[in-house]
């Protein structure tokens, strides 16, 4: 079984990166582009074909090592 | 007295610390490896700068995991004297033994020079011996050392004083232009709660002789070495 993590920076906290990106694309001509986050995206091979288990533990994963809950959030999604 | 620096691999500021430490200051050092699970009975621990397991993930993500941090934590719950520099402080928020966390500097680009670093406050194992509003100058090298907490926990620290160190510039001013990554409040190094964890971004230990172009970084290690002789830092059977 296959799960997706993303993790991105929390809307209160500044992301000097997606900053960066916006400004580049505004450079690149694409002026309508109002902001950029910058994130992560993590797949997980999991054993097993319980869903709900899976995503259970993956959220853990995510809470435990993939994403600081200080200043990121995450989404789970099990394919 | 004996500092411990813990070595994780990725770990670059580590001899400089040991050197500090021992050849500097004249306290026993000893290098302890992230895979160790004791502290060898030291008397205060220096978690040193570098990008330990590449900063891979997040910077100290991975090191919170480290086998001798289960060590570290139990002593610093203990008490135990604990500086963490630069990567090290990174390491201590992951750990959680500080409140916050760091993220990309303001301007993205990686810092790497001489900085003014007001001492904030003297009731530190660290900064005994500094004088309050003392400003040393240390370098910093960094590409991740915007300190960010949510307003609620930046207000807490401010109120109990465990702002220890903030960028200033020229004038000794926390101003925007003395702040060279953007941090909240200018702070470049906190403490916990019991005073006995600290956590900078700036490198003391690279800046304790005047070859290296300032020794104000000395006072860090001496104010550790002045607290173990007065016998408030604890002392060997904290380890």
């Amino acid at each position: 079984m296959r799960a997706r993590v993303y993790v991105t920076l929390k809307p209160s906290v500044f992301d000097p990166q997606g900053r960066v990106v916006a400004e580049a694309l505004h450079t690149l001509g694409y002026g309508d582009v109002r902001d950029v986050r910058q994130g992560k995206f993590f797949e997980v091979e999991l054993e097993g074909d319980d869903r709900a288990a899976a995503e259970a533990r993956v959220a853990e994963m995510a809470a435990t090592l993939l994403a600081n809950p200080v200043i990121e959030s995450y989404r789970v999604e099990v394919l | 007295m004996t500092f411990a620096v813990i070595v994780f691999p990725g770990s670059n500021s580590d001899y400089d610390a040991f050197h500090a430490a021992s050849a500097v200051v004249g306290a026993q050092a000893s290098l302890v490896w992230h895979k160790d699970t004791s502290l060898g009975g030291a008397d205060a621990v220096i978690l040193p700068g570098g990008f330990a397991h590449g900063d891979y993930l997040r910077t100290g993500a991975i090191a919170k995991f480290s086998p001798i941090m289960a060590a570290v934590n139990s002593f610093a719950e203990r008490g135990g004297p604990v500086l963490g520099i630069c990567n090290g402080f990174q390491v201590l928020l992951e750990a959680g033994l500080l409140p916050g966390a760091m993220v990309r500097n303001r301007g993205i680009k990686f810092v790497s020079k001489m900085v003014p670093v007001r001492v904030e406050a003297t009731d530190t194992p660290f900064t005994g011996a500094c004088t309050a509003g003392q400003v040393l100058r240390m370098p910093i090298a960094h590409g991740e050392g915007n300190y960010f907490a949510e307003p609620a926990v930046i207000e807490a620290l401010e109120r109990d004083r465990q702002v220890v160190f903030r960028y200033v510039d020229e004038a000794g001013q926390a101003s925007a232009a003395g702040n060279p990554n953007g941090s909240i409040n200018n702070i470049a190094g906190i403490c916990n709660a019991g005073r006995n964890v600290v956590g900078l971004m700036p490198h003391p230990e690279r800046a304790c002789e005047a070859s290296l172009g300032s020794a104000d970084g000395r006072v860090v290690l001496d104010s550790m070495v002045q607290a173990f002789a007065a016998g408030v830092a604890g002392g060997r059977s904290l380890a």
